[in-house]
């Protein structure tokens, strides 16, 4: 009886309604943490699984090895392979595409890469006008990998411990 | 200031005659409108500004310093977009219907007192004339769901209405008790009665306004307009998470943002009928000479910032209540508390502790 006073009294008195001003109120003074995006960035893992890169070594020659190991993981099928022989007798990719339209990013191609050839960047602004632009295919995947080295090469470097 | 007023006045009358106290008037309406135009522009960048530091946001800041262009900039989008009306929609009322919202909103300012003598009409009905001409946003409530020829926005029209009607009442009966303490209708005289009192002689006038006395009903009164105006967290009408929006649902452009425009200019109304019936309109706080001196109009500003910002500060706290809970508060709550009260205040002021004498 007691307590079903009380509870109609508080609720009388809006006890629980001016809790939860008190709560926002409180807030309302806190600082904020609002990242004011184009000027401040958060920070990003070494881990960030961005825009694709087709790396090469240090001597120019390209990494892939056309193995296909990529394209068979790929849930989401956004990888297509065609592969040849060079003239120098190694098996080379003619063609690889990458559809960023149907790709998932789960970095599942990274992983099963085994030279390192595919790889995920920490680019994630760019974008695409029309219908297409975001189809990547192998030369500017390479062309990709060939600005960014430099940061790629790092944050394998960073993350290589843990692997 | 009151010299070249009467200037223009004499100027005025020698040029048009008769015809001079009407332009005169309509000049006096346009002073009023225009600043409100501009109050509800800004009360929604200030709305959206304060949700966003109660959720830590910072809120828009983008368009122009501190986002200060962000209401002309959306203003600007808004009336460039086509007005949509349905094809079997009645054309003439689907027009009228927003015209109908926002008139009362504005209309009901001619009897606002922003200082002593500043108040466009001086009429002894001033609160009566309020309750009534408020009364009459419902039909552009009604109307707009009707003319939209269109199920959703006619049931959402019918659960708009009836919420705004219901706690009229409750709104009503608060507003029975400042007459009933104050013994007039007229709004200057109810503001001037608040700086009567025993704290009043004390020198902490804000003791003696009506909220203090008549807390129980301060609340109601308020609560009541927060329902009235469809506000959060009684916005079934609108509901944008859940219903997506109510008896406007039909409209487009500047037509949709007529009735956000007419619930922003019933919140300043609303928050500036609570801080004269009850916060003591352009009295200041205390009995200072220096408070004194600041002009009357900045006080009354002050307290109805303060109320819209308490409007605000509901929104960002508390959830959507059930329609059915809607009800139950305002019919089996509300209206019972508030006859309670009446009575309550009826006898107080036949008692010998009678405090407004």
């Amino acid at each position: 009886m007691l307590k079903r006073i009380n509870q109609f009294l508080s609720s009388l008195m809006l006890k629980d309604i001016f809790t939860g001003l008190a709560i926002t109120g409180k807030y309302l003074f806190k600082p904020k943490f609002t990242v004011q995006y184009p000027e401040e960035k958060t920070p990003q893992s070494p881990r960030f699984r961005g825009l694709h890169a087709l790396r090469r070594y240090p001597n120019g020659e390209e990494r892939c090895i056309a193995c296909k190991l990529c394209e068979a993981v790929c849930p989401a099928m956004a990888i297509s392979i065609e592969s040849d022989q060079r003239e120098d007798g190694t098996r080379r990719t003619t063609r690889y595409d990458i559809d960023l339209t149907k790709c998932i990013f789960c970095g599942f191609c990274e992983e099963a890469c085994p030279v390192d050839a595919i790889v995920e960047t920490n680019i994630f602004e760019y974008f695409g006008d029309k219908r297409g632009d975001l189809y990547f295919t192998k030369d500017m995947l390479l062309a990709v990998g060939d600005q960014y080295e430099k940061d790629i090469a790092a944050n394998r470097a960073a993350d290589a411990p843990y692997r | 200031m009151t010299e070249l007023l009467n200037t223009v006045n004499t100027f005025g009358s020698e040029l048009l005659g008769s015809f001079w106290p009407l332009v005169w008037t309509l000049l006096k309406i346009v002073a009023i409108v225009l600043p409100m135009f501009a109050a509800v522009a800004y009360m929604t960048l200030w709305e959206r500004k304060l949700i966003g530091w109660m959720h830590i946001r910072l809120g828009p800041n983008r368009t122009g310093p501190l986002g200060l262009l962000q209401p002309i900039a959306d203003a600007i989008k808004l009336l460039l977009k086509e007005i949509v009306s349905p094809t079997r929609s009645n054309k003439v009322l689907f027009i009228v219907a927003p015209v109908m919202v926002i008139m009362p909103a504005f209309a009901s300012w001619a009897v606002i007192p922003f200082q002593a003598d500043l108040v466009l009409a001086d009429v002894n009905a001033g609160l009566l004339y309020i309750i009534a001409i408020s009364s009459i946003g419902v039909y552009g409530v009604i109307l707009a769901g009707w003319a939209s020829n269109s199920k959703y926005p006619f049931l959402a029209a019918m659960r708009a209405s009836a919420q705004m009607i219901s706690y009229e009442i409750a709104m009503g009966f608060a507003l029975v008790t400042v007459l009933i303490i104050s013994g007039s209708l007229n709004l200057s005289k109810i503001v001037l009665l608040q700086d009567t009192g025993i704290f009043a002689d004390m020198g902490l006038n804000f003791l003696s306004w009506n909220w203090l006395p008549l807390l129980p009903m301060f609340l109601i009164y308020f609560i009541s307009g927060v329902a009235e105006t469809n506000r959060h967290p009684f916005d079934v009408v609108e509901g944008e998470s859940e219903i997506v929006a109510g008896h406007m649902v039909e409209y487009s452009g500047m037509a949709y943002a007529m009735f956000f425009l007419a619930e922003y200019a019933n919140m300043i109304m609303i928050a500036a009928l609570t801080s004269i019936l009850f916060l003591g309109g352009w009295l200041p706080i205390v009995d200072l000479p220096i408070l004194r001196d600041i002009p009357g109009f900045f006080w009354l500003f002050a307290k109805t910032f303060f109320i819209l910002s308490c409007f605000i500060w509901l929104r960002a706290t508390l959830p959507r209540y059930r329609y059915d809970q809607i009800m139950r508060l305002g019919w089996k709550i509300f209206i019972p508390l508030a006859v309670f009260w009446v009575v309550l205040v009826g006898a107080w002021v036949v008692s010998p502790w009678n405090i407004w004498n």
